[in-house]
Order: structure tokens, then C-alpha cells, then sequence
């Protein structure tokens, strides 16, 4: 395999990059402009239940987000391990949620606020009771178009 | 001594590329991708104070599917027990009536532009009832199965009279076709099944 000896002193040309910002600045905005900002840490751990006749969230605007799960491992010692609600950062009773919508709905232009949307990010291992008491608050305070977040199923 | 014209040095832009590389990082880490998915659904209004129960207005029992699902997330489709893999084939027979049997939903005619005269079972009633124990996972099946047997339903209706799939319709099509199969799924007042 002679062919493939590199027996002479040639040195490898250095590679030019003078092109790799440019490259990385692409990708970068590519990212910035498919992605979201996360905009609350979440503090329950869920894994949402899998669908496949799905529809897609418009508006991200108009969404108000309603999280129940497990506390996270670290405020397991403080909340316990059963199934919690989180309303933006921190943790809530279902007494709470009334005022939580009003106070979202009225941060949302007039105009949109009949299309508020409410998501609710459960956790598939949640038993019913706790989500049946958050429709029934949601219900009392008019906030009626909802949608049951989950995955596509593969 | 700066003396005559000496060039100005190039900017070492070496690190360009890592300064980018940073941003990309952080923009990764902060921001999510996931574009939210889920069934929408619509919760009924709030009761009045002074007004009784409304469910007691008188529902013909054959327009009524009722479906329960206890706290071993065991399912009870009109009277016996079902598999949630059966559950889209008795949603779909339910809600079509094709041999206009009289014990599913009764057929009434009603004209609806585009498609014209026509038989629908516009007062059947899907009405869904849970326990507290029931885990979320199982009431986000069966309600999937719901709706994908109304998807069955509008696709196929959509297929044989625009010759497309029911998204695929334009507006005035799609809302005929919603005429034709309006969703009616009634998710009732809480209750406890089967004990604590």
C-alpha cells in the first residue's frame, strides 16, 4: 500500500475556517426562530398521556398553561409525592386557579381574550379526581375551551 | 516609530466561531421545541345557582351512549363491558345508525348546503362519565378513541361526497360536513363509583 505512505515531508494544509462562524451563526438563528422560550421552571414532573388524533396549539399567546404532576425531587420532602398543580412558578391549590385565570385573561388584549385557551399538562399517572376539581374551577370561571396536552403516539 | 505605511494587522477572528458556538448553546438550553399538541375539548358552562339538574330533560334512551370508567380504569360502554381497542367501532356504529336500527340514535332529516337532504343522527349523545380513581391516562384513551371515530366518520362522509380527506376541504365543506356529524360528547358532573 505504498500508494497510501505518506513518505514525503509534505505538511497537511491547515483547514480554512474562516467560514465556521458563519455556519454556527445559521444554525443559531435557525434555533431562535423554530423555539420557544421556556418561560416558567417547571416544579412537577409529568409525562403526558399519548394521542393520536391531535391538534396543534395556536397562538401560543393565547395559551394559559395549567401543570399537574409529582412534585420534583427536590421538593418531594416539602409538598410530598402526591399529585400537584402549578400555576406559572409555583405550586396551587384548586381554590386558586379562579383568580389565576381572571388575572391571566385580564393581561390578554380585549380582543383576544374570547379565544383564551386553557392547556392543561397532566401526567398520565394522575388519577381524575384532582383534574375533575380543575374543569370544574375552569368552568366557574368561563374559561372553557381547553385542551388535554399529550404526545403523538408513534 | 510608526514610519511609512504599515498595514494594519488583521483581527484574529479565530474565536468567532467559539463565541457563536456560546450562543447557539444558550439559546438550546432556554428554549423548548416541542410544539404543543392535544385534544381540544369544551367544557359546558358553569350551572345557574337557582336552576335545578338540566340533565333530567328527557333523553331518549336509544340517543344516549353512556360510557363509564371506573377506578381500575375498567370500561362500560352502554351497558357492558368493552376493550378501548372496541371502543372507535361501537362509537362509529353508534353514531352512524347505517341500518337505522331502532335502538341507536334516531335519523332525522335536516338540509344542510352542499350536500342536501339528508338523515342525521343530530341528537345522539356521548355522555362520559369517570371516577375520581380513574388514572388520566386512560381517560385521554378513550377520549382519543372519540374523537378519532368522528374523524372516521367525517373523512369517510368527506371521501365519498368532495373526494378528499376532511382537512383537505375548504371551510364551507368542512362545516357541512361537521353539520352532518356534529360532535356531541358530554362529559357529565362528577361522581364516586365503586367506593374510595
Amino acid at each position: 500500500m505504498g500508494k497510501f505512505n505518506k513518505t514525503g515531508k509534505k505538511e497537511m494544509p491547515a483547514l480554512n475556517t474562516s467560514s465556521l462562524p458563519d455556519l454556527i451563526f445559521t444554525l443559531l438563528f435557525f434555533f431562535m426562530i423554530t423555539t420557544t422560550m421556556r418561560e416558567v421552571s417547571l416544579k412537577v414532573q409529568f409525562q403526558v398521556p399519548q394521542g393520536t388524533e391531535l391538534e396543534k396549539l395556536e397562538k401560543k399567546s393565547l395559551v394559559t398553561f395549567i401543570y399537574i404532576g409529582k412534585p420534583t425531587p427536590e421538593f418531594r420532602k416539602k409538598m410530598g409525592s402526591e399529585s400537584r398543580i402549578q400555576l406559572n412558578d409555583k405550586f396551587a391549590e384548586v381554590a386558586d386557579i379562579f383568580d389565576y385565570i381572571n388575572q391571566e385573561r385580564n393581561n390578554m388584549k380585549e380582543s383576544d381574550q374570547p379565544f383564551m385557551t386553557v392547556s392543561l399538562k397532566v401526567d398520565k399517572e394522575t388519577k381524575m379526581g384532582i383534574v375533575t376539581d380543575v374543569k370544574q374551577a375552569l368552568r366557574q370561571a368561563y374559561a372553557l375551551k381547553i385542551n388535554y396536552s399529550a404526545a403523538k403516539r408513534q | 516609530m510608526a514610519r511609512g505605511k504599515k498595514k494594519v494587522p488583521d483581527i484574529n477572528s479565530s474565536s468567532t466561531a467559539d463565541i457563536a458556538f456560546l450562543l447557539l448553546i444558550f439559546f438550546l438550553i432556554t428554549t423548548s421545541m416541542d410544539t404543543d399538541q392535544g385534544l381540544a375539548r369544551r367544557l359546558p358552562p358553569p350551572p345557574e345557582q337557582d336552576q335545578q339538574k338540566p340533565e333530567d330533560k328527557d333523553f331518549n334512551k336509544r340517543n344516549v351512549l353512556q360510557i363509564l370508567i371506573n377506578k381500575n380504569n375498567q370500561l362500560m360502554v352502554g351497558g357492558e363491558i368493552m376493550d378501548v381497542k372496541q371502543l372507535r367501532e361501537k362509537t362509529i356504529e353508534f353514531i352512524d345508525n347505517p341500518n337505522n336500527d331502532p335502538t341507536l340514535p334516531q335519523k332525522k332529516a335536516k338540509h344542510i348546503d352542499l350536500l342536501g337532504d339528508c338523515e342525521i343522527t343530530d341528537q345522539h349523545i356521548i355522555s362520559l362519565q369517570n371516577d375520581r380513581g380513574t388514572s388520566y391516562e386512560a381517560y385521554i384513551e378513550v377520549q382519543n378513541e372519540l374523537v378519532a371515530a368522528y374523524n372516521v366518520l367525517r373523512n369517510r362522509l368527506a371521501k365519498s361526497k368532495f373526494g378528499k380527506e376532511y382537512e383537505e376541504c375548504t371551510p364551507d365543506q368542512q362545516k357541512a360536513v361537521r353539520q352532518y356529524y356534529p360532535q356531541r360528547i358530554s362529559e357529565a358532573e362528577p361522581k364516586n363509583y365503586g367506593g374510595k
